[in-house]
């Protein structure tokens, strides 16, 4: 059964999440940051009259690089809003998800956020879960904690 | 009264549907122990509400259906089928009751025993026909009832054109736009402000409106079990959030009726214990911290927790090896366990232990607290402890490194600037303490606990969590707002630094600091027995040789002080509030009209400070509140006495003006109430208690309606007769003679003149 799907960048790779779970794309204005929050957390931009906690999905999945094009997928968590920093938006389209390939083996991060793959155009595209991304204090810590990185 | 039943009802209602499901679960399972609470919770709550509303039909089925579910949890019965379909009918019956009373219209009552036979363990009879119910039918309701989500849309939408409001402003400001463009956007911005503050106020009920059906249903809980109780009520103008309101309505009602019954000895064993015959509950609100408190105490007998324990063993609930671990508080936090009651005997009122149990969970459910504290003999104090998410809240920001931190305006003790030569840093080992005159604390480097680089400390404030004080340092301090906080991501909320989030008018996200969690995080430990009654000396000592002073600048632009202790609050009534009533500036706060002392230019953009005396108020106008500093209790003598200038004080150097309270009130104030009695004579056509007696009584004095001049001990008013005393008016506008005192009763003037000569005479003109 076919779906739509919400085609972005994260990291510098495709990735799909599924579009009934995202609310909104924006481009997101100033952001605040959050003293001693999990690193993944940028911090708090105004959306409207509303508060969204801003994510970088990029940290979330384990990577090191900084999206910095302020441009986010908007998602409601727990009657939370969360905006996650993406690098681009390429895409709204119907697919079917085929689970993993037999095999494949996936870092923690991007295991735990994974609900298998789409074919796009003969490229297979990884799709996540974005609540995934932003419950991942756990897996934060157990790829590179920034803390550890200070100390 | 109407009120009340409208909440009944509507209170009624949700319950039912929200225990339908339970219901037809429970028919399934007639033994599950949770369910059935639930419905017993139900009844009980129903069987409470009728005690006081007056629907006695309603409260003998509730208590009925009580009896009956009481006695299958204790187990002394088994809930088969007939007894299950017995629950159900009246359930059914009450729902129907309750639409019947919403409606107006009567419902027939023969079926009633019937329903009540069945739950004793009866078969049913065949229905008699009897005459027409009697329960008081009801107009239908006057007030809308909205889901809070609607009112989050709508303060949503309300705080999005404030935002657009401010932008555009900047924009015609920075566009140097015609006066007739300004002027438009000068009427838009009192509009969305007025607005603002009216949607504001939907969701904010003052803590009144809980309270005032309290002593209602305190006397006639009271008069039912033969108990003599005085209700006290504080801090009434606190205010909370609507749903908030609405979340411990019932637990707070549970915990005064149990304070009646439980707590509050009869008349004749309080005397015998020589205490005052009536029992005394003092109910009390106050915003604490990031906390709402409502404590409710007695002077009763307080938690008993021997027999507590012993009757939990005799229940089976409690093992004498468990009791004998136990510390004293564990034993009386016994009371909120399902089940458990300390009452001798089962009344209408409570005693069933249906109660401790639903008002923890009531108030757990919205992230609230219930602490107890007892002393066996002395009475008992329960404590709720709301969390301030989802209130409005006076909040100080505070910068560190260019960001913007709010504090919660109650959780501040004081500010002070880092470079006051009162203040005397020290190290102790590795930590810091601040001392400041005599009280020594700990001292918190913002910057450090969230881990950015600050400046050095700009200012400091003396902050009290709720362990006690410390001073938290930080660059520099920003602006006093209202703010609407919410809780924050989870993500966020788990630094345990936080207590929310808010979106102030600038349109940037501010975190909004946890003090105690600030203080936790730095690892401070306080120690409230340890520190005892000497620091609170000491503190007391110090307060006596310095005054706190709340620096300002005035209206004039001129920086001023006035004395702390007065002042109740700083608020802004924005654009428009000031008008001049009989000559003198007023401004409206809270509704109330209030004499407006300090006013320049009234369309200028103010914020006012509100001063107390505890009978009258006077808000003087000011530009900003600056700091609040501490000085020497001896001031310069100011050049001229009588002026509103206390003296002079040297502030960082500078002179300041320190502003007379007693002089503002004395100029200001209305005279007490009390001192301003005065009678109405009244007439024939009602004039006197129609159109005489608001007026007289808006101008502040407390009117009494008698037949003749005779019976008034005071200032009286008559029209029309000649009397020997007191203030005579007449109904023709021209006098009758050279010797007619008397005043034209259209003559506002020339009346408040003689009741004002009257009054000073001591009476009798």
């Amino acid at each position: 059964m076919e779906e739509l799907y919400l085609i972005t960048a994260i990291a510098g790779r495709a990735v799909a999440m599924p579009s009934e779970r995202v609310d909104s794309v924006v481009d997101l204005g100033s952001i605040v940051p959050v003293p001693a929050a999990p690193r993944h957390v940028c911090g708090l931009a105004a959306l409207r009259s509303r508060v969204v906690t801003v994510i970088d999905a990029a940290i979330a999945l384990g990577a090191t690089g900084q999206a910095e094009t302020g441009r986010a997928v908007v998602v409601t968590v727990g009657g939370h809003l969360y905006a996650l920093l993406v690098d681009r938006l390429d895409d709204v389209a119907p697919f079917s998800v085929a689970p993993l390939p037999d095999g494949v083996r996936l870092d923690p991060a991007w295991a735990r956020a994974a609900r298998g793959v789409i074919d796009r155009d003969g490229e297979a595209v990884l799709v996540i879960d974005p609540a995934a991304l932003i419950d991942s204090a756990p897996i934060v810590s157990s790829v590179e904690s920034p803390r550890t990185i200070a100390a | 009264m109407d009120d009340l039943i409208q909440e009944f009802i509507a209170e009624t209602r949700e319950t039912l549907d929200a225990l339908s499901g339970e219901i037809v679960a429970w028919e399934i399972e007639p033994n599950d122990r949770a369910r059935l609470d639930a419905i017993f919770r139900f009844v009980h709550t129903v069987k409470g509400s009728c005690g006081f509303l007056d629907l006695p039909r309603l409260a003998r089925l509730s208590h009925a259906a009580e009896d009956g579910l009481q006695a299958v949890r204790e187990g002394t019965r088994v809930p088969d089928s007939h007894f299950v379909d017995a629950v159900l009918a009246i359930v059914d019956r009450i729902g129907e009751l309750t639409e019947a009373i919403d409606q107006g219209r009567s419902l027939d009552d023969s079926d009633d025993e019937n329903l009540i036979r069945a739950i004793n363990g009866a078969a049913p009879v065949a229905a008699e026909v009897v005459g027409p119910a009697n329960d008081r039918g009801k107009l239908p309701a006057r007030s809308v009832r909205l889901g809070v989500e609607l009112l989050d849309r709508m303060m949503g939408g309300m705080s999005d054109l404030v935002l657009v409001r401010n932008e555009l402003a900047r924009r015609v400001r920075d566009a140097g736009a015609a006066p007739e463009i300004e002027a438009a956007l000068d009427r838009l911005s009192t509009t969305v402000a007025e607005l603002r503050d009216t949607v504001t106020r939907t969701r904010m009920q003052r803590i009144e409106s809980l309270f005032s059906a309290l002593p209602r249903m305190a006397r006639d809980t009271a008069a039912e079990l033969g108990k003599a109780v005085t209700l006290v009520i504080e801090g009434g103008d606190v205010e909370l959030d609507r749903e908030m309101i609405e979340m411990i309505r019932d637990p707070l009602a549970h915990i005064i009726r149990n304070a009646i019954d439980h707590g509050i000895e009869p008349p004749g064993e309080r005397t015998r214990l020589g205490k005052r015959e009536n029992g005394r509950i003092r109910v009390c609100a106050r915003q604490a911290g990031n906390q709402i408190e409502i404590i409710v105490s007695d002077d009763g007998r307080g938690i008993d927790t021997e027999r507590l324990v012993r009757k939990l063993i005799d229940q089976g609930m409690l093992t004498p090896g468990e009791a004998a671990r136990m510390t004293d508080a564990a034993k009386r936090e016994l009371i909120f366990r399902p089940g458990v009651s300390t009452a001798a005997a089962v009344t209408q009122v409570s005693g069933r232990g249906v109660g401790m149990d639903v008002v923890r969970a009531n108030v757990e459910r919205i992230g609230g607290l219930v602490t107890l504290d007892s002393e066996a003999g002395q009475g008992l104090s329960v404590v709720i402890c709301v969390p301030l998410t989802l209130s409005i809240i006076s909040a100080i920001s505070v910068c560190v490194n260019g960001q913007h931190f709010a504090i919660p305006r109650t959780a501040i003790e004081e500010i002070v600037a880092a470079d006051n030569p009162l203040l005397h840093r020290d190290r102790i080992g590795s930590a810091n303490v601040l001392r400041l005159r005599e009280r020594s604390m700990p001292l918190v480097g913002l910057g450090d606990v969230l881990g950015i680089p600050a400046a050095g400390g700009g200012i400091i404030a003396v902050v009290s969590a709720t362990e006690g004080s410390y001073a938290l340092a930080a660059d520099s301090i920003g602006d006093h707002e209202e703010l609407v906080i919410k809780p924050a991501a989870p993500l966020v909320m788990s630094t345990g630094l936080y207590a929310g989030e808010t979106l102030p008018d600038s349109g940037t996200p501010m975190l909004v600091l946890d003090v105690s969690g600030i203080a936790r995080n730095a690892g401070l430990r306080f120690d409230r027995a340890a520190r005892g009654d000497q620091e609170m000396e000491q503190i007391e000592a110090a307060e006596v040789d310095r005054r706190s002073i709340l620096l300002f600048r005035g209206t004039d632009g001129i920086r001023r002080g006035i004395g702390l202790s007065l002042v109740d609050r700083i608020e802004s009534p924005g654009h428009g509030a000031v008008s001049i009533v009989g000559g003198k500036p007023h401004v409206v706060l809270d509704g109330r009209v209030v004499p407006l002392a300090g006013v320049g230019d009234p369309n200028c953009e103010i914020s006012v400070l509100r001063l107390h005396d505890g009978i009258s108020t006077v808000a003087h106008a000011i530009d900003q509140a600056l700091d609040i500093v501490e000085i020497e209790p001896t001031l310069a003598p100011p050049p001229e006495r009588g002026v509103g200038i206390l003296g002079i004080a040297l502030i960082d150097g500078d002179p300041v003006e320190i502003l007379d309270s007693y002089w503002l009130f004395a100029q200001q104030g209305q005279a007490p109430l009390a001192d301003r009695r005065c009678a109405l004579v009244a007439d024939a056509d009602g004039w006197m208690a129609g159109m005489l007696r608001p007026l007289i009584e808006s101008a502040g004095y407390r009117v009494t309606m008698v037949a003749s001049p005779d019976q008034a001990d005071g200032p009286v008013v008559s029209l029309g007769e000649a009397p020997t005393v007191g203030v005579a008016l007449r109904r023709d506008a021209s006098p009758g003679g050279p010797d007619d005192r008397s005043v034209y009763r259209y003559d506002r003037d020339g009346l408040f003149a003689a009741l004002e000569q009257l009054s000073a005479n001591g009476g009798r003109g």
